[in-house]
């Protein structure tokens, strides 16, 4: 019987059966941030424990650094020094490779890891971050973890995991112009709902999985997490190999000649099993932006926002209710063209150079509506310096947007920076919760492009009515 | 890691949704890197009146006099989704809850609640909803009974209900076991394992 991609990768990786059904998995690579990643260093510390291979685990700072010019190990975040401090001295004690702050390498963590060529497709990598789930749009059996794992993971170089079911997610049909990965994703979370993926790993294929160019696979994978999914995959192809080739840690010469027969043989075979399969249609797909509480709360840019009455569960009544309680929002009301006071463009989602372009595209010529504060953080320091050299960032500084240094920067709200209270903050991120960009801010979240076009109309905009009004101009 | 074998405690129905981790320990309340002092920002952006405030929000249940010894958690579906932060877990344990009952976690979540002595219980919705309201009618006297080593949970009227939990959780919790030293009783395999993998995929090796 033929294997899927997920079930190749994790065949090769496994290095014991347990009698209970889980298995030792082997571990390619560990990327560790300072957020979650310093207390698992210190942890084993503690422990008296060592990294048994520091060469295959990696270091960022990025959830806690200030992503303002300038910056140092200070930080907004009360009590960011200690987390950029620690990881310093746990790092360097453990011989890992850190990309610290003024590093050419720094960045977010899911961004980093495949510029730098350390995820590669068919490699096991975990990070105790929820959203390494991303690095799957390379063809890597990639998840997040705990800090305890983490540890487990340096100690070991093993995981303990049972097999998750396996769903294909199959997207038939080409997107139309103006809809992204983010789209589809956003589409799926809200069809199936936040659970939907819930002891899952998923691959994505069809059509418009295919003609995704890498960096939008990795932002299709980014968010499995939020369909409640153990991890996303799209198997690698040529696109993948050209993207990989030539980066810092790629291999080259023979190894990569190696590297490559090897990672062709991964796509799923025809005669592959799922334990599900679900298929959405994208030929018809609009931009889709949320409207409460949970990336499940969305709908298309066109689309209302709903009448909880009309939910027959209880407990999803309830949560819908509260959803627009704290969104400040009328059942009923319309999406395109409620106004916003904020607009935010970066995270592990949406922040590589596609996406940037994407928006600068939108913003050129244009300018930012009065009152509404936006800002762009590059997801890395390579994606900065990429943008700059093709004068992207004139672009967004002079429609009136911030431009920052890389960093997860305002895709949470950690004592440091925030929107402020109630304010309404159309994101490229991945997480609408409650208080997650600031105390009572209200998260949209939506496309790159859908966030740019909604800066410049102040209020949700759809990209394509955007582009449209100036052709009839 | 405190062992958990058997439990008979209050339980507080917190039957939402989707509870994520980032409303289980706001990110702002993640002051140190520490595993300690994090239950004091458990549940803060509902538990307190304000952002950044320590006056408690007298409608939340964890605030309400039976429910403030609650060791058991009744939730609704895909409890703990969002954020790996491992905090919640260490926010959850150290103000006391050992066991979370709920139709289904996020997976991170879980993984990290059986490393840390808390015990995920997962049942259908109907049986949380009836453990609800079976606690409803009379919290401090209404208990919740569970017992892991028969993966059996009691409900206040007396019927059993059991559970399932692999092994290796089973075992860690019951004996408060730490992972890695187990693990390291396969040393040797770990090895043998690197050294053929080499052979076979010698390009993902950076040493």
């Amino acid at each position: 019987m033929g294997r899927s991609i997920i079930e190749k990768i994790w065949d090769q990786h496994v290095v014991r059966q347990q009698p209970d059904g889980s298995v030792l998995l082997w571990i390619d690579r560990v990327f560790l941030h300072e957020r979650t990643g310093s207390i698992a260093l210190k942890g084993l510390e503690a422990a008296g424990r060592a990294v048994t291979h520091p060469e295959q685990v990696f270091c960022t700072m990025d959830h806690i650094v200030d992503t303002l010019p300038g910056r140092g190990d200070e930080t907004r975040m009360p009590g960011g020094r200690e987390f950029i401090t620690t990881t310093r001295a746990a790092a360097k004690a453990a011989g890992i490779r850190l990309f610290d702050l003024g590093s050419e390498q720094q960045g977010i963590v899911h961004v980093v890891s495949p510029e730098q060529g350390i995820a590669l497709p068919g490699l096991t990598l975990v990070c105790p971050d929820s959203h390494t789930c991303t690095i799957g749009g390379l063809g890597a059996l990639a998840w997040g973890i705990g800090s305890t794992e983490a540890e487990h993971a340096m100690a070991t170089k093993t995981l303990v995991v049972r097999r998750p079911k396996l769903m294909r997610v199959h997207f038939k049909g080409k997107l139309r112009d103006g809809v992204y990965a983010k789209d589809m994703i956003l589409h799926l979370i809200n069809r199936y709902g936040a659970g939907g993926g819930a002891g899952h790993a998923l691959e994505f294929t069809g059509e418009a999985v295919r003609q995704l160019p890498v960096e939008a696979r990795l932002t299709l994978c980014n968010m499995a997490v939020e369909f409640g999914a153990w991890t996303g995959i799209v198997a690698p192809d040529e696109l993948t190999f050209e993207y990989v080739r030539g980066r810092p840690f790629t291999p080259s010469g023979e190894l990569w000649d190696a590297a490559l027969a090897h990672w062709k043989t991964l796509a799923s075979d025809d005669d592959a099993r799922y334990d599900s399969e679900i298929e959405v249609d994208c030929s018809q797909l609009v931009p889709q932006v949320t409207w409460g509480t949970s990336p499940q709360h969305g709908t298309g840019i066109d689309g209302h926002v709903p009448d909880p009455s009309a939910e027959t569960d209880a407990n999803r009544r309830q949560s819908m209710e509260r959803a627009l309680e704290y969104m400040g929002l009328e059942p009923g009301r319309a999406l395109a063209g409620l106004p916003v006071g904020a607009a935010f463009i970066g995270s592990c989602t949406n922040s590589r150079i596609s996406d940037l372009r994407e928006a600068a595209r939108v913003l050129k010529g244009r300018k930012v509506a009065d009152g509404v504060r936006a800002i762009c953080v590059p997801g890395s320091t390579q994606v900065k310096k990429a943008a700059e050299a093709e004068g992207l960032d004139r672009v967004f500084t002079e429609s009136g947007f911030e431009w920052r240094e890389s960093g997860c920067s305002m895709c949470f709200y950690a004592g440091g920076e925030s929107f402020g209270l109630e304010q309404r903050v159309v994101t490229s991120t991945n997480r609408n919760f409650e208080n997650r960009q600031g105390p009572r801010t209200r998260s949209h979240l939506a496309s790159p492009a859908t966030v740019a076009a909604s800066a410049v109309a102040g209020h949700i905009t759809d990209v394509r009515t955007l582009e449209q009004a100036d052709g009839e101009r | 890691m405190e062992k958990f074998t058997t439990l008979d405690a209050i339980a507080a129905p917190l039957l939402r949704i989707n509870v994520d981790t980032d409303a289980i320990i706001p990110s702002r309340e993640m002051k140190r890197v520490s595993k300690l002092g994090l239950s004091e920002g458990l549940f803060a952006g509902w538990r307190y009146t304000a952002p950044g405030s320590r006056e408690e929000n007298p409608d939340f249940i964890l605030n309400q006099p039976p429910f403030r010894d609650a060791k058991i958690l009744l939730s609704g579906q895909n409890f703990g989704c969002g954020s790996s932060r491992e905090h919640a877990v260490w926010a959850l344990a150290e103000w006391g809850i050992r066991c979370i009952i709920a139709p289904s976690f996020g997976a991170i979540f879980q993984g990290n609640c059986v490393r840390n002595g808390i015990l995920p219980v997962v049942f259908d919705e109907t049986l949380v909803d009836s453990l609800a309201s079976q606690v409803r009618a009379d919290p401090a006297n209404n208990l919740i009974k569970v017992d892991l080593v028969r993966r059996i949970v009691t409900a206040p009227d007396g019927q059993e209900h059991g559970f399932e939990i692999s092994d290796g959780d089973r075992e860690m919790l019951l004996e408060g076991l730490d992972a890695i030293a187990l693990t390291l009783r396969h040393k040797q395999e770990i090895q043998a394992f690197r050294d053929a993998d080499r052979g076979r995929r010698p390009w993902v090796y950076l040493d």
